[in-house]
């Protein structure tokens, strides 16, 4: 049993890279997502992940599968659509989800006609479900930086971050705290995403954010018992997938993400913060 | 410090929700806002927060910074993880900013404003949890640890018992004998007339300031409802002041 759990990552270099990899995404996405989940925003994650293709694409056209050509084209597109729903947000009566909807489709329509200049099936799924198993070092290096930014940058952000979700207001007054939270968030949300994107491509990157964010409210009532609850969650469902792929040769991201579904869904049964088995099997009430 | 309102105004899609306000509120008042439904009474306590853009006019001796303001509770994600305890530290931000740590004195500081608002026992209780009576005392205990010279409390007893009521009207007057500058948005008229030294009464324009009980006549209060009532939808643009 033990070789048939270990025998990939201990016997193929580029299994041990996709572990490493997922694991490296996992650590900072999964407390990025699990705001992104407590301040509404998993749909809006969901958006910036298509936001992010025509920079790709652009890149790809002009440079191939460069790691650098990727990441840049990416964040460009990414960071680009984010400050101008904010803007158009901050600055007209639109609610920002709507106008980040309206960027959002407008950079998804430009990145499948770019790429289709190309005429590639093969390159449009690579883009759009990214390709884990084939990461080299360059790639895990920067996977990690991103990691690491990612991780120093949550831990500045975090008391206005919290302090955003539970009043709004509260930071407003002063001005500045409530932009730096508010942007450096959209931020991470998008240096997370374009991670992801190496590892799963646009289209699945979101999954390996919301879905142990999801399933860890599940289980503790604390934003730190989520964190300790989400994290573990994560790491099982990357180990879990990657396993699962190389087995039954499936492809590597949407195993990942099934995966973590897998365990969204028994913690939505299971979980003992307001999953559904509690609440249609509920204990006697208390006496105090 | 003395806050003066001058020649104010603040707007929804052009229509003014303040028109034109002058007023005067000296340090250590303990002022109350009322005025019928859509006077511009939150309006102008969000502006005075810094929380909208002013159109026209100025507030001066108001630094945001200096200022402890209390939300309607609907402003609040009470669904979000966060304990009593650690509500009541965010009032700690202005101090502590992004990475000065909390230390003991601050812990017990906060233990102290929960203790003082009847909340104790209760600090490690989620916010989702408690009633709106107890989310209003952690709420005062909040702005008991911002402890700021000027405090901005917009409709704080709205659907409240009289026992909280009560209990969180003893920590207003002893912020008002502390000198503290207390601003409150009311509906409730009669709290005002007990409580509140000194009322504006708003119909989006200052119709009274002064004593309360000089303030808040039958005559204008009639005034007051039928000035908020007087909404047009073709007005032409205010002229008043322009160059």
């Amino acid at each position: 049993m033990a070789s048939v759990l270990f025998y990939p990552f201990t016997e193929y270099l580029f299994m041990q890279r996709a572990l490493v990899g997922s694991l490296a995404v996992c650590i900072s996405a999964v407390p990025v997502g699990i705001f992104m989940t407590l301040r509404r925003m998993s749909l809006t994650g969901d958006a910036m992940a298509h936001a992010i293709l025509p920079g790709a694409a652009i890149a790809y056209l002009l440079s191939g599968l460069s790691l650098i050509g990727l990441t840049m084209g990416g964040l460009l597109a990414g960071l680009v659509v984010a400050a101008l729903a904010g803007w158009v947000a901050r600055s007209t009566h639109l609610k920002e989800d709507t106008s980040l909807a309206s960027f959002y489709l407008i950079s998804l329509a430009l990145g499948v006609l770019v790429i289709s200049l190309k005429r590639s099936n093969v390159d449009l799924f690579h883009v759009l479900f990214g390709n884990i198993l084939a990461l080299d070092n360059a790639a895990l290096w920067l996977l990690a930086s991103i990691s690491t930014v990612s991780l120093l940058l949550m831990a500045v952000l975090y008391r206005p971050l919290v302090i955003e979700c539970v009043d709004p207001s509260f930071l407003r007054r002063t001005g500045k705290a409530s932009s730096a939270a508010h942007f450096g968030f959209l931020f991470l949300m998008v240096i997370n995403l374009v991670a992801g994107f190496h590892a799963l491509g646009t289209l699945m990157a979101i999954g390996i954010m919301i879905l142990p964010a999801a399933a860890g409210r599940f289980w503790a009532k604390t934003l730190d018992g989520i964190l300790l609850f989400s994290l573990p969650i994560g790491f099982s469902g990357c180990y879990t997938g990657l396993s699962i792929s190389f087995y039954f040769d499936l492809p590597t991201g949407p195993a990942i993400v099934l995966s973590l579904g897998v365990v969204y869904l028994l913690s939505l049964f299971l979980g003992v913060n307001g999953g559904l088995l509690k609440k249609y099997y509920p204990k006697r009430h208390l006496a105090g | 410090m003395t806050i003066h309102v001058t020649n104010l105004t603040l707007t929804y899609e052009r229509h003014p929700a303040i028109h034109h306000l002058t007023a005067t509120i000296p340090q250590g008042e303990w002022l109350a806002i009322v005025g019928p439904n859509g006077a511009g009474k939150s309006t102008l306590l969000n502006a005075m927060a810094g929380l909208s853009t002013i159109d026209e006019g100025t507030i001066n001796g108001l630094d945001p910074r200096t200022v402890a303001y209390l939300p309607q509770q609907a402003q609040l994600d009470k669904s979000f993880p966060i304990t009593v305890l650690q509500l009541v530290m965010t009032g700690l931000w202005e101090e502590l900013g992004f990475s000065k740590s909390l230390s003991h004195a601050d812990c017990e500081r906060c233990q102290e404003a929960i203790a003082a608002v009847g909340l104790q026992g209760f600090e490690h209780r989620m916010i989702g949890t408690l009633s709106g009576g107890q989310l209003q005392r952690s709420l005062f205990a909040r702005v008991l640890v911002q402890n700021q010279p000027v405090i901005l409390l917009d409709e704080p007893f709205n659907a409240i018992d009289t026992k909280t009521l009560s209990d969180l009207t003893k920590v207003i007057e002893q912020w008002h004998e502390n000198k503290r500058t207390i601003i409150m948005v009311t509906h409730d008229l009669e709290y005002a007339k007990q409580y509140c030294p000194r009322t504006m009464l708003l119909a989006r324009e200052c119709i009274s300031q002064g004593p309360t009980k000089k303030v808040l006549t039958t005559e204008n209060l009639e005034r007051a409802r039928k000035l908020s009532e007087n909404f047009d939808e073709d007005a032409n643009d205010c002229m008043q002041g322009a160059a």
